[in-house]
Formats: C-alpha cells, structure tokens, sequence
C-alpha cells in the first residue's frame, strides 16, 4: 500500500495557511476592537481604563430631604431639556393612615413628582393628622447587572461600560425607542433635540475625568443622601463602604431579575 | 415667575391620572400609529402567504383562483412593512446600521435578516418560479414598455420545455414549504419583540408571538377574501362561490384557534392576576374600552365567528348573495378587528405607567410623520402597489397558459397555469 505522495508545495501551501491563521487571528481580534471602537463610543478621555473602576451609587432615603437639587444640577449639567426628560428625579411618598374600621394596616398611598422635584411639591393632598409616613426617594438609572435596555438595542449603541456604567452613544443611536420601553424603572427618554435616547451616565465626563469629580447631583445633595463610590479601589472607611456596613439594603422591582446594582435604604415597599 | 413658568408647563403636558413616571408624561406616546400600523402590515404579509401556501402545499384545489392573488397581496404588502418602522425611527439614515452591526441579544436586530430572507429568498423567487413560464409567453405576445419588462423579469432565462417547467413547480413547491415556517418566524418575532418586554405587563407575556401569528393568518386571510371580492366586483366576474366558501371556512378556523389563544390569555391574567393586574383591569374597562371590547373582541372576533359560524351549519341554504355579503362582512369586520388588535397592544401598553399607579391620555396628532395622515397614507401604499401588480400579473388581457400546456407537463398541479385567475 502506498501513500499519497506529499508534494513540496502541499506541504508549503498547508504550513501557509497555519501561519496565516496565526497571524490573522489578532488581526481579526484587532479589526473588531477597532470596529466597535468606531461604532460605539463611551466618549471618556484618553488615559482612562474604564477596567480599573467599578462605578456605583447607593441612596439612602432616610436623609433626603425632597430638595430637587439633585435633579436641577442633572439637567443644568447634563444639558438635559425642560419638559418631562429627567435622568433623574426625586419622587414624594405619602402613605395615609387607614381609615377607622377599615381594618387595613395603613392606608392610601399617594405619589408625585412635579417637574422631578425640582421646583419643590405642592401642599399635601392630604390633611396632615390623616399622614402616616411620607418620604422622598431620588430615582435613577439602577445600573442593572442584567440590563434589559441593553439587551434590547438592536445595533448595540448602549452598553453596560466595564466600569459599571450603562451608556449611550449618541453618535450610534438610531432612536428607536426600544430601550426606553424595555426599563423598568422610567429612567430613560427620547431627546427630542439629539432624537436619540438617553440616560444617567453618572455624570461620566465628571468620574472619568482626571480630577476625580463626583456625578453632579451627588456633588450638590446637601444631606449625603446619594453615596458614590469606586468598589474597586474603596477602602473600608469610605462612604460607600460604610453605607453597604450600616444599612439593609433594597433593590427596586427585584421580581424582574434585573439585579439592579443601585441599592436603597430607608424605602418602602410601595416604591417601585 | 417661576410658579408661572412651571403652571404653563404642567398645562401643557398631558393629562394623567394617578403617578407617571416624569420621563413618561410625554405629550405623544413613544410608539405611535406608525407602530401600530407595523405589526399590522407584517401579519398582513404572513396571513396572505399562509393563504397560498394552502393551494401549493397543502393541495387545496378550490382556492386556486386566489392563489396568485394572494402571493401579490403578499408581496406588496411586504414592500410596505419596513416603512412605519423607518419612518418613526429617531435617525433614519442609521437604519442600515441594524443590519450592519446587529446586536444579536436584541429582537429588534434580526428583523432586517429575516425580512430580507422572507422578501428575497422566499417570496420573490416564489413569484418568480411561479411566473416564469408565463413572463415568457406573456413577453412573446406583448408589445411595448410592458412587453419589455416581462422579458426583464424573465431575467433571461426563456427555456420553457417541460424538464424545465417541471423544475419550476418542484422549486416554487419547495419555497413554499420554507415560506411556511419562513412566514411564522416574521409575524412571531413581531409578536416576541412585544412579548419580550418584562418592564411592561401588558406585553411580556409569552403568547404574544402565538397571538400574533395567529392573529396575522386571520387577517391575511380576510385580506385575501376582500381583495378577491373586490376584485371581482370590479371586473364585473362572479365570484368563485366554491373558492369563497372554502376561503370562509379557513378564515372561521383560523378565527376560532385565535379566539381561543386570545381568550387564554385573559383568563390567565384574569386569574394569576398578578402585580400589573389592577391597571390591566382599568385599561380594559376605562381607556380601551370601545377598542377592546366593542373594535376587536365584539365586532372583530365575535360577529365574524357568529357569521362565519353558522354558515358552516347552513351554508347550503343560503343563497349565493347572502353568503357573499356575509363573507365580505366578516372579511371587513375581522380587519377592522385586527387593527383595532394591534391598536389595543401598542398604544394600550403605553397608557399606563411602569410605576403601575397612574395611567396617561394622549391626543395623536394628524399631521406630522407619526400622525394620522401618514399612517393613512402608509395603509394606503400596499394597495395602490398591489393594483399595479394585478395590472402588470393578473391583466385579463393577458393570454393565460393553456391548462393543456401544463398537462402536457405531466403533473397535475400545473392547473395552477390556468390564466388569469380570478373568474
């Protein structure tokens, strides 16, 4: 029995094709980078290893005062237009006491959020004797481990940043809206002006820059009710380390399985 | 002066009840007519390519005048269906981009994939094997500008002996057998794309893409049975009472199992009656009330399955006439129906808020690209590029090729060859 003869130029021709694999295998990896590169943009500034960093913002409810600070500096910072568009925004809740007989734990519970809460809250709609417990809860983005609005984008535009972030290029964005009906949580709009969807970045051109800048509307909250960390790089006696230590903590709408990675204390289970 | 300034604002904001999320105080919905309109056109498509695929793969011999009818409805409905989802986008000119680079975790990305699948692969080679042997003759006959584009459309190929004919109809048989399922995945990714959205009760629900696919073939079949009727009547023929009547019966159960899926739904919301329950109940007896109960579940699925019903009891007597305006009754009304459906899931998931405590009213706007007007105009473009279909693909004037030529081919189901189709 013979074998097939091996020729010089099979030979040559196989151990081409081996070497080529080789070298374009990076050059694949390479071109793909620089592809995604040139189609989404987190528009942070060179220098910056998003890798390094492990953004996070947790709110404790107790200490918010209802102020709207928070909520006027996110759209003066953020360039947000007036109208109903608000990355974030800071809701009113009044829970009534129960009606005598109607052997109820408590009773109504009564929400609102006037212009985000920016220019304050009118009179209670209730009498004050008739208030069981009223608070206000600072809302946005709840930076999901399982983001359904950057599942659902349909070229990619959004993404969840290595460094906990969930931006939007709004160079890629074709402003189908899709992402805006998959949150959850109300935390994204239609930009009338860009036509393009958008949210809280945590103030990314602030936490990427290279002085260290906290989000605008945890930089401006008189009571510290929003904490902002790195849980990369935060030592054990910073805030938001000492937040997770001091507080049980609560995600908003966990039934869905989004994980929010933004955790509350001091909220009720009424808030959703 | 900033109480005033904030007094006009909240003016000029919709109104709501209960708590909206702020970003969902929005004068216009997110997803308008124009959204509305989309699933509308797609299960349109899939319904009318259902309908023909009864005739070629399923051998239902009666409804063979409607057979290229329905494909045409098919097709020109197709070309339609990208365009509300175009035109509402945000930018456009980037709509290539889901194509381009798709984000394959999205439902949305893969429509261009399986449009361009269903257009090119399934539907158009379809038409095309089917008219070939046509395009030939019709090319040889016809003088002129249209003569020209027949002999266009044959891109060429003129060989018209029986191997190959044959070859035609066993290609075109197999394309519809790929249709099929081709059909389904179209109208059930529409439907997934909804189902698929937990954040809103309304729609993440995982009958969505079966009530969608079963919704379409009812209402691609009506489409099919109005445009036959109107056809006819246009061109002063009898209708084909036989074909009809089998059409009906399709329709009644194609009608029944979606009823039956759509009311399973219910009582699975109804009963589970989960987190979002209460605002569902509000929706069903407040905001839609006249297109839910009254549009899509009375006149939409109830008259019709009345109608369509008793004329599978009795059909025998009843005269011809009767069942004629029975049957275009029932095409009209489960057409109005499915409208009203899709009304019902896209606009419907918008009234309420995520927060489930509050619900929004929105007045939709007639000018403008998501306004009344453009979604009329955009209902109305399949049907003016249908009628110059049926002018250029099923002229009376047109000599049909001979039944006796397709027998010479030796297989029976080149009856379809016979001519013009409609009678």
């Amino acid at each position: 029995m013979s074998c097939p003869p091996v020729s010089r130029r099979s030979v040559l021709g196989r151990l081409g094709a081996v070497v080529a694999a080789v070298i374009a295998a990076p050059i694949a990896k390479a071109a793909k980078a620089t592809v995604q590169k040139v189609f989404v943009s987190s528009g942070a500034p060179k220098g910056y290893d998003p890798r390094q960093h492990k953004w996070v913002m947790a709110i404790d409810a107790n200490k918010c005062i209802g102020c709207g600070l928070c909520a006027e500096a996110c759209k003066k910072e953020n360039h947000v237009p007036e109208g109903p568009y608000f990355r974030t925004w800071v809701e009113r809740y009044i829970i009534t006491k129960p009606k005598p007989g109607s052997g109820m734990a408590r009773g109504e519970t009564l929400v609102d959020c006037p212009g985000g809460g920016i220019h304050g809250y009118p009179e209670a709609p209730v009498p004050k004797e008739e208030i069981e417990d009223s608070f206000f809860v600072p809302k946005l983005c709840n930076l999901c481990h399982h983001s359904p609005c950057t599942q659902v984008c349909p070229v990619g535009a959004t993404f969840d940043a290595p460094d906990g972030a969930v931006l939007i290029d709004p160079k890629y964005c074709i402003g189908c809206g899709f992402c805006i009906q998959a949150c959850p949580y109300g935390c994204r709009f239609f930009n009338p002006l860009t036509r393009t969807a958008e949210k809280c970045t945590l103030c990314y051109h602030r936490i990427t820059s290279s002085h260290h800048l906290k989000p605008a509307c945890v930089e401006v909250c008189p009571t510290q009710a929003r904490v902002f960390g790195d849980l990369l790089n935060a030592g054990p006696d910073e805030p938001i380390r000492k937040f997770y230590q001091n507080n049980r903590v609560m995600a908003l709408k966990p039934h869905l399985g989004t994980e929010p990675r933004l955790f509350y204390a001091g909220i009720d289970k009424e808030v959703r | 002066m900033t109480n005033g300034v904030t007094n006009i604002v909240v003016e000029l904001l919709p109104h709501f009840e209960g708590y909206v999320y702020p970003n969902e105080a929005t004068p216009q919905p997110l997803w308008g007519v124009l959204i509305v309109l989309y699933p509308y056109i797609t299960g349109l498509v899939a319904g009318a390519f259902i309908m023909a695929s009864l005739v070629r793969v399923f051998y239902v011999k009666a409804l063979e005048p409607v057979y290229r009818l329905s494909l045409l409805t098919a097709f020109a409905f197709l070309l339609c269906a990208p365009l509300p989802l175009l035109f509402h986008l945000g930018h456009p000119e980037r709509c290539f981009e889901i194509m381009m680079t798709p984000h394959l975790t999205s439902p949305m990305a893969i429509f261009g994939f399986i449009y361009a699948w269903y257009l090119m692969a399934v539907l158009l080679l379809e038409l095309w094997f089917d008219y070939r042997h046509d395009l030939v003759s019709w090319s040889n006959v016809t003088p002129g500008f249209k003569g020209m584009l027949y002999r266009l459309f044959t891109v060429g190929v003129t060989d018209v002996s029986a191997p190959a004919v044959r070859l035609d109809y066993r290609t075109g048989h197999i394309l519809s057998i790929v249709g099929i399922p081709s059909a389904f995945l179209l109208h059930g990714y529409v439907g997934f794309i909804f189902g698929s959205v937990k954040a809103n009760p309304w729609w993440g629900n995982v009958l969505m893409p079966i009530i969608f696919i079963m919704s379409a073939m009812v209402s691609g079949i009506a489409l099919c049975v109005f445009n036959y009727m109107v056809l006819s009547w246009i061109r002063r023929k009898t209708v084909d009472m036989k074909c009809l009547d089998v059409m009906g019966m399709f329709l009644f159960y194609a009608l029944v199992v979606d009823a039956a899926i759509e009311a399973l739904d219910w009582v699975h919301r109804v009963y589970s009656a989960e987190e979002g329950f209460r605002v569902m109940q509000y929706m069903a007896q407040e905001k839609l009330f006249y297109t839910l109960n009254l549009g899509q579940v009375t006149l939409g699925t109830l008259v019709p399955l009345l109608l369509l019903g008793s004329l599978q009891l009795i059909r025998k007597r009843v005269p011809d006439l009767g069942r004629r305006r029975m049957y275009f009754a029932s095409a009209m009304l489960i057409l109005t129906g499915v409208l009203a459906m899709r009304w019902n899931v896209v606009i419907g998931g918008q009234l309420f808020s995520k927060s489930l405590r509050g619900v929004m009213s929105y007045k939709l706007e007639f000018a403008g690209v998501e306004g009344w007007f453009m979604s009329g105009v955009l209902l109305l473009l399949p049907f003016v590029i249908l009628t110059v279909l049926i002018k250029l693909f099923l002229s009376e004037k047109l000599p049909g090729t001979s039944v006796a030529e397709g027998q010479a081919v030796g297989s029976e189901q080149t009856s379809f060859r016979s001519g013009p189709l409609v009678r």
